[in-house]
């Protein structure tokens, strides 16, 4: 992928110091999560394209895995991509899954491009990574090439300015990690 | 994402194999029930006979339990097996029967080993080692470790291919040659 490309599309994703766009989205077949039912806490999006495929899979593992190292900082993560809430609920049993997987299914990736993580090209979700303070505010962003499995250490280290734990990342200054890109 | 650095640097703490003062030191990230790591295995062992003493190789744990339900104990037995000084050969054997890692299975490798067998099991209970473990995944979360393998030479993330043997253990002479031109190497100066 050429680097100018990705980075025309980094610019997309909402940057720090933007309110997260509130929605509603079914985590099961009879269940909506609303993104203001996690007000009080920080909260993870991950924006993925697609369950079942392989970077997927080790994202989400990985990120199943870190759990405990999330609830530290009273955070919740969401998953978000285009499957089906069937298709969640198969690949949620298969990899044991212990966080929600939202389905921006209908209409298709609504969500995804309110915070600019929409691929209009593929028809499915960026790789993307947003951290909203307790009060809804995006503090820290990331996009992630498409096929690059991003890892936690920067929603860690988010997290961890959130908590005062180093340098804040006050909206101005976090912008330029937001919008950084690293191969 | 990660700016791919080693942290912590590799310490007296660390299980390593090879001197101190190698010009290279190669760190795996690593799940004893990954298949990927079943992989890597005999192609590591090749690069450390083939760079011989120019190579430090160093293994820090990754289990990814929730997929690998097994890569928390086995990872704990390689641990309880270095406290009586055979890590290496715990390593070796988990890795060589990756799938049969009960816990009957681990203590039934420890025994071949001569390891003092009752004391692995009352550490395997207890979890003694359970924190250690734990301890190297977070760290490798915070280094930028995002999967297994992910191997770090002399510090920093290597990115390209290792299932490769001759483009691995041509990346690591280079950082040998690299090491040797530069300032003369020391112990842990690459970490």
């Amino acid at each position: 992928m050429a680097e100018s490309d990705l980075a025309r599309r980094a610019s997309t994703v909402l940057p720090p110091g933007t309110p997260a766009p509130d929605f509603a989205l079914s985590s099961t077949p009879d269940q909506q999560l609303r993104l203001t039912d996690f007000r009080g806490r920080p909260v993870i999006l991950v924006f993925y394209p697609a369950d079942w495929s392989p970077v997927c899979g080790d994202q989400v593992a990985l990120y199943n895995e870190i759990l405990p190292e999330f609830r530290e900082y009273g955070a919740e993560i969401l998953g978000i991509s285009v499957d089906s809430v069937w298709c969640h609920a198969a690949f949620a049993r298969d990899r044991n899954l212990h966080f929600p997987l939202l389905s921006d299914f209908e209409p298709k990736g609504a969500v995804s491009r309110l915070y600019g993580a929409y691929r209009e090209r593929d028809g499915f979700s960026e790789r993307a990574l947003f951290v909203l303070d307790k009060d809804g505010m995006i503090r820290w962003s990331y996009l992630s090439p498409v096929d690059v499995n991003p890892g936690a250490d920067g929603i860690l280290n988010a997290l961890d300015s959130l908590a005062g734990k180093s340098a804040p990342a006050k909206s101005e200054s976090s912008r330029a990690d937001g919008a950084e890109l690293r191969p | 994402m990660s700016e791919g650095r080693l942290t912590p640097p590799v310490s007296a703490v660390d299980h390593a194999a090879g001197p101190d003062n190698a010009p290279v030191t190669l760190v795996e990230y690593g799940d004893y029930e990954c298949p990927h790591c079943g992989l890597a295995h005999p192609i590591v062992k090749a690069t450390q006979q083939a760079l011989g003493s120019q190579l430090r190789f160093v293994f820090r744990n990754f289990p990814l339990a929730e997929a690998h339900p097994h890569a928390r104990l086995a990872a704990q037995a390689a641990e309880a097996a270095a406290a009586q000084g055979k890590f290496w050969e715990m390593h070796d054997m988990v890795f060589e029967h990756q799938d049969a890692l009960e816990i009957e299975d681990l203590l039934g490798y420890a025994k071949s080993l001569g390891l003092d067998v009752a004391q692995i099991a009352r550490d395997l209970e207890a979890g003694t080692y359970a924190k250690r473990v734990r301890d190297d995944f977070r760290n490798g979360v915070r280094s930028g470790v995002n999967g297994t393998p992910t191997f770090f030479v002399n510090g920093v993330r290597y990115e390209g291919s290792w299932a490769n043997k001759e483009s691995f253990m041509h990346a690591l002479r280079e950082a040998a040659g690299q090491a040797g031109r530069g300032t003369r190497p020391t112990a842990g100066a690459n970490g």
